[in-house]
């Protein structure tokens, strides 16, 4: 039996109804007449084949790769005797263990400049293009793909990192995959993969002056946890995120893997036309005008169907931060740590490792707590928008003497804006210093490591035990509440300063 | 190429009954800096299972010498965080064939089956069982049995069933590489990119 495929919903109801008599025979109808998500959309347009009851061989529209998971991937093929299936689909860059000082320098550590060199040789070898060191394109792989315009709407982007989500953004499906899928998508420009569930969560309202994008993922990861998104892909909605820029749109999709959601997406907008227009590898002239007419077509249908879907208010987001060893484990900056009473038995043994290892207390106050470190960067909020704010901030105030900090654009292109716009100058005045792109103390692959016992206040991802160097203490929060900790000290609401 | 062939495997396990257990703990990042896939199980948990003198933490079940075999048992939400495969690689590379766990982070999961390393997924409460029977006897072995999809408590017999996708199950049972499928699947990538021009 062929139904009429119909966007009515009145139509989608009525046989919604029918289904009550043969429930298996009828749902499977009413999916048919359910309208799309922008997920499926995206998905279903680059299904090249599929397995019964395995994966999907997925077309990949644009490969992005760097030093660290595609040596491996590269050998694979060279084993095989088979060389790079689309290069011209690749783009390559060093970011994860550059060092941030002396750029134009050997690399003091022989591992990094083995891999760096590596990824060159690799490159040259298969025809694919590179931004290496020094490049003025040069930077975090997931910065760099936005800003250059070779992030779009519609595609699917594949990366091995985890923070591929970040492209997400523009409304396009983007996830992180191993070095094994690399080399697939090297070998094939395919991928084998599991469709995932979908689930939407909406925000709604206005956002507080002072909150920011970082915040309402955190926000959002503390109220689903860091396992809550795992199988799902996240579509972000709601006035709360529309009226987001592209820069905090990149940083909530970068933070839903941190969920454990395969990634996260948005759906594009004029925001994001006028974001990718102009941009080096953007289609330009007529072909812009052709694209656009095409994205605008990627939105979730009215009657679509979500495995899941969640609904947050934008006036309960305050400025937030983690207190804990996952991005789960956040609560705004003015808050307390829970008290044992409010943990799960279950949790109740990571709880308190997290405590033991951050020399935190279940009911302690974070305001006030002293800190030593702030980092500023990553893919997550190393972009211009955050050091625009940071820069906002501590224009005419000073860094606070126990406070080392770290300021890493995100890339050669964030660099040199932030020196045209005069942020690198008002940073410089008021005791900070930019250092050069990388990924950096986000995962302290090259020296910038905090050392062992130290706390930070970090605008990056992760707060693992360890990541940003063995014995490290992290704790998550936004750009402008870093900056308001780098000039008191201390861990402060930074909506107090404003 | 061919990968090694998944065969039943009965085992005594190493119990880490610890939820969240993220990638940077498996393996440091800055033990990534390697350019093959081999040798990383020497630095497996290693801020955990080494001091800062790089002297063994004598608490940590990687340092007991009761606990061994070749199944993993890990708490709620194992492989979180990064998309390092690495991961996959230093539990296989140390002698794993087997992660047990109540639920995988989905990039982990991945990495894992495409290293002929099966994650075995269960529910809390057996999961629970798992850990109380190797907690009363490091000796307890367990049972995983890949044709049928389940998973056996051997001494008293528990089992449940677990799920795998019937594609990657023959891959695993056969030594597949998806890569080689892939290649096979040449024309019709062809094909799909000419339709899209």
């Amino acid at each position: 039996m062929r139904l009429p495929s119909s966007g009515n919903p009145s139509l989608v109801l009525l046989f919604g109804s029918f289904s009550n008599y043969n429930t298996s025979f009828h749902y499977l109808n009413f999916k048919k007449l359910a309208g799309k998500t922008l997920f499926d959309k995206i998905w279903d347009a680059h299904v090249v084949d599929e397995i019964p009851g395995g994966p999907s061989v997925l077309y990949i529209d644009k490969h992005l790769i760097h030093e660290v998971t595609s040596p491996q991937a590269f050998a694979g093929i060279e084993k095989r005797g088979i060389s790079v299936a689309r290069p011209q689909n690749t783009v390559a860059t060093p970011d994860h263990n550059v060092p941030t000082v002396d750029q134009h320098l050997p690399i003091k550590d022989q591992l990094s400049q083995f891999q760096v060199n590596k990824l060159t040789e690799n490159c040259e070898k298969h025809g694919i293009a590179l931004y290496g060191l020094n490049h003025p394109f040069q930077g975090i792989v997931h910065v760099i793909g936005p800003e250059l315009g070779i992030t779009q709407p519609g595609m699917t982007m594949v990366c091995g990192d985890s923070h591929t989500s970040t492209h997400g953004a523009f409304g396009s499906v983007a996830f992180g995959i191993g070095t094994s899928e690399v080399e697939m998508v090297l070998a094939t420009q395919c991928i084998l993969q599991p469709k995932p569930k979908k689930m939407r969560i909406n925000v709604e309202g206005e956002l507080e002056t002072g909150v920011t994008a970082k915040d309402i993922v955190l926000y959002v990861i503390s109220k689903i946890t860091a396992s809550g998104g795992t199988g799902y892909f996240i579509e972000f909605a709601g006035s709360a995120i529309r009226n987001l820029s592209m820069e905090g749109r990149m940083t909530v999709c970068n933070m839903s893997i941190e969920s454990g959601a395969r990634g996260g997406l948005i759906a594009p907008d004029e925001t994001t036309f006028e974001y990718v227009k102009g941009r080096e590898f953007a289609p330009k002239g007529e072909d812009f005008d052709k694209a656009v007419a095409k994205w605008k077509k990627l939105t979730t249908d009215a009657d679509a169907v979500f495995d899941k879907e969640l609904t947050f208010d934008a006036a309960d987001i305050e400025p937030m931060i983690t207190y804990g060893t996952n991005p789960g484990m956040g609560t705004k900056v003015k808050g307390q740590i829970p008290a044992e009473s409010e943990i799960e038995a279950s949790n109740l043994k990571t709880f308190s490792k997290a405590m033991d290892y951050m020399g935190f207390s279940a009911g302690d106050t974070l305001v006030g707590k002293e800190v030593d470190f702030v980092f500023v960067g990553s893919c997550t909020n190393g972009r211009i928008e955050d050091l625009r704010a940071v820069a906002n901030f501590v224009k005419g105030r000073k860094k606070a003497d126990n406070i080392t900090a770290w300021i890493v654009p995100g890339s050669k292109q964030v660099e040199k804006q932030a020196n045209e716009e005069g942020i690198t100058e008002t940073l410089l005045q008021a005791g900070f210093k930019l250092r050069q792109p990388g990924c950096s103390a986000c995962l302290a692959m090259n020296d910038d490591k905090i050392p062992t016992g130290k706390l930070a206040v970090a605008t990056s991802n992760r707060n693992f035990e360890g990541r940003q160097g063995p014995g490290s203490r992290t704790m998550l929060a936004s750009p402008l509440t870093a900056a308001a900790v780098a000039v008191t000290g201390k861990i402060v609401d930074p909506r107090t300063l404003l | 190429m061919a990968v090694d062939k998944f065969i039943t495997i009965e085992s005594t396990a190493v119990p880490l009954p610890i939820e969240n257990v993220d990638t940077d703990q498996i393996i440091p990042a800055r033990f990534l800096k390697a350019t093959t896939r081999d040798g990383f199980g020497e630095n497996l948990f290693r801020d955990w299972r080494y001091d800062k003198t790089d002297q063994p933490k004598t608490d940590f079940v990687l340092n007991q010498d009761k606990y061994s075999g070749t199944i993993l048992v890990g708490g709620k939400n194992f492989g979180s965080g990064s998309s390092r495969e690495h991961a996959a690689w230093a539990i296989h590379d140390y002698g794993f064939k087997v992660v047990v766990s109540s639920f995988f982070a989905d990039i982990f999961k991945n990495n894992a089956l495409n290293n002929g390393l099966l994650p075995v997924q269960i529910s809390d409460q057996f999961l629970a069982k798992i850990f109380e029977a190797i907690d009363q006897d490091a000796s307890a072995k367990l049972k995983v049995d890949l044709i049928n999809q389940e998973i056996t408590i051997v001494s008293s017999g528990e089992k449940e069933g677990f799920d795998i996708n019937s594609y990657k199950k023959e891959c695993l049972l056969n030594g597949y590489d998806d890569i080689d499928y892939l290649l096979n699947k040449k024309d019709k990538i062809e094909q799909f990119e000419q339709s899209r021009v």
